[in-house]
């Protein structure tokens, strides 16, 4: 009965965030369409809000290519790789109290380890197509992503150290209803470094080199074709969400709010995870690529020694105020 | 019982890709084959109830060291296969030493005893989460030893960065 229970709850969260994947995209044109003043789809529904709905079941029924000389058993675990890796993280993430499907003492590393485990899909994929800008692309992804995740680790103890748990609920209940609980305020130092490596690990504006559209076609997904392709863009948008919730859980007291709304009990948490996607899209509307040296430089040079200078900080304030 | 199950499971799944990992002929599948193998070693350390552990194997070991190895294969893409002198030459010998290396292991086994009792039963660990219990050890009682091994860490570091700054003729005129 238990088990039933569990996997009902997997299927309705599963439901869930494919939905939310869905608008996203939706959300996403939409926004980028306003900000360089043109409407964004239109055609489809009311405003074009049955637009991914289309694209879904088009994507679906296209054909899936598989290049000759591609190593095919790789190339089509690739993309479920990614998917699985960013679905299994959502299973830690607390939506509100008690709404949590495993809640683990670990979870902040759990949710590190999907996130280093889904840069595989990336890497395989571009090695598995068997083409110069697909190997390209998955090249700059690995560097990208191993050294961005360091930077993000780091900017993360911080939090870990003012709260002493790994345990997301315990990390939101630590930070209590207050505004001024939040642990914005304590580690803004680490929240700078963590907002830029989030950026970088979902490979988006300004750190899209992996999928640079103008100098690589697609990158890594170039030689994918229909639903795999689409798989890899859902990972992306669950990839999206999933670090905005790190980052809402962390930094901005995860389900708290003003006020409590009881017939949703997420509704902050909602509210919170699109206030980070809304910013996500904002950058990619407003800022260029960054060149592939400015992109290590910065994240060698600028968050790695930010985010270790934030945690000699932190420990000497813990020691001092206790 | 499901722990049993687990563990064999995990057991028959690590002995599995290790072997293939030594056998398939592609260096990058050999790579993945490892990859699988460091999940269900991540397992065996979960049956155990060392979460921290499990989730330093994936961290570290999947998600940096094998990037790093994949790393290394694209960058020198062997077209090849290197073809290596046997070190025995004949392939008889070479069997019957490595079932000789292979028994004396499996001959070693009942000689495992299990150590004594510390501060730290599996009821403790528990309840006061592995990573608790492991820094409170660690910070505490083995700090010597755990600062040793820090400096060796240092030391390899800036081995690392020796080894790999090219001082050109050049660039010393220049400075």
């Amino acid at each position: 009965m238990h088990v039933l229970i569990i996997l009902i709850e997997i299927l309705v969260l599963f439901a869930v965030i494919m939905l939310h994947v869905a608008y996203a995209t939706y959300f996403e044109r939409k926004i980028i369409g306003h900000m360089q003043v043109r409407m964004g789809p239109m055609r489809i529904g009311w405003h074009g809000l049955l637009q991914p709905i289309a694209d879904g079941i088009k994507s679906f029924f296209k054909e899936d290519i598989v290049p000759e000389q591609a190593d095919v058993v790789t190339f089509r675990a690739a993309p479920i790789i990614c998917l699985t890796a960013m679905l299994t993280s959502l299973a830690v993430l607390p939506f509100a109290k008690g709404w949590v499907l495993a809640n683990i003492n670990i979870g902040l590393l759990f949710l590190f380890a999907m996130s280093s485990l889904s840069s595989y899909g990336v890497i395989l994929a571009g090695w598995a197509s068997n083409s110069k800008y697909t190997f390209l692309g998955g090249l700059r992804s690995m560097a990208q992503v191993i050294s961005y995740e360091v930077a993000m680790g780091l900017s993360l103890v911080g939090v870990m150290m003012l709260s002493g748990t790994l345990n997301l609920t315990k990390i939101v209940e630590v930070q209590g209803g207050s505004f001024g609980g939040m642990y914005i305020f304590p580690q803004i130092i680490a929240f700078f470094v963590f907002f830029i490596a989030m950026l970088a690990e979902t490979n988006r504006v300004p750190f899209d080199l992996p999928e640079a559209e103008t100098e690589l076609v697609s990158g890594y997904a170039t030689e994918y074709s229909g639903m795999r392709y689409a798989i890899f863009f859902m990972a992306e948008y669950i990839g999206m969400m999933v670090m905005a919730s790190i980052g809402t859980i962390c930094f901005l007291g995860g389900w708290n709010g003003p006020f409590e709304v009881t017939i949703f009990p997420p509704f902050w948490f909602v509210v919170k995870v699109y206030a980070f996607m809304f910013v996500f899209i904002w950058i990619r509307a407003t800022l260029p690529r960054y060149r592939y040296d400015q992109l290590m430089t910065i994240g060698w040079k600028l968050l790695i020694p930010l985010a270790l200078g934030n945690i000699v900080l932190t420990g000497f304030i813990k020691a001092f105020t206790g | 019982m499901f722990t049993y199950l687990f563990f064999l499971y995990c057991a028959v799944m690590i002995v599995g890709t290790g072997l293939l990992a030594v056998t398939m002929r592609n260096p990058v599948h050999s790579v993945l084959m490892v990859l699988i193998l460091f999940f269900h070693m991540a397992g065996l350390y979960l049956i155990l109830g060392a979460e921290f552990i499990a989730a330093v194997q994936i961290i570290v070991y999947a998600g940096a060291i094998l990037v790093l190895y994949l790393f290394v294969l694209f960058l020198v893409s062997l077209r090849d296969e290197v073809k290596m002198d046997r070190f025995v030459t004949s392939a008889w010998l070479g069997r019957i030493i490595s079932v000789g290396i292979g028994v004396s292991l499996i001959a070693m086994l009942p000689a495992f005893i299990l150590g004594q009792k510390g501060h730290w039963p599996m009821d403790a660990v528990i309840k006061a989460t592995n990573t608790k219990a492991l820094g409170i050890e660690m910070y505490t009682t083995y700090i010597f030893p755990f600062e040793i091994a820090g400096l060796i860490l240092l030391i390899a570091v800036i081995g690392g960065l020796v080894l790999a700054r090219h001082d050109t003729p050049t660039t010393i005129e220049k400075s």
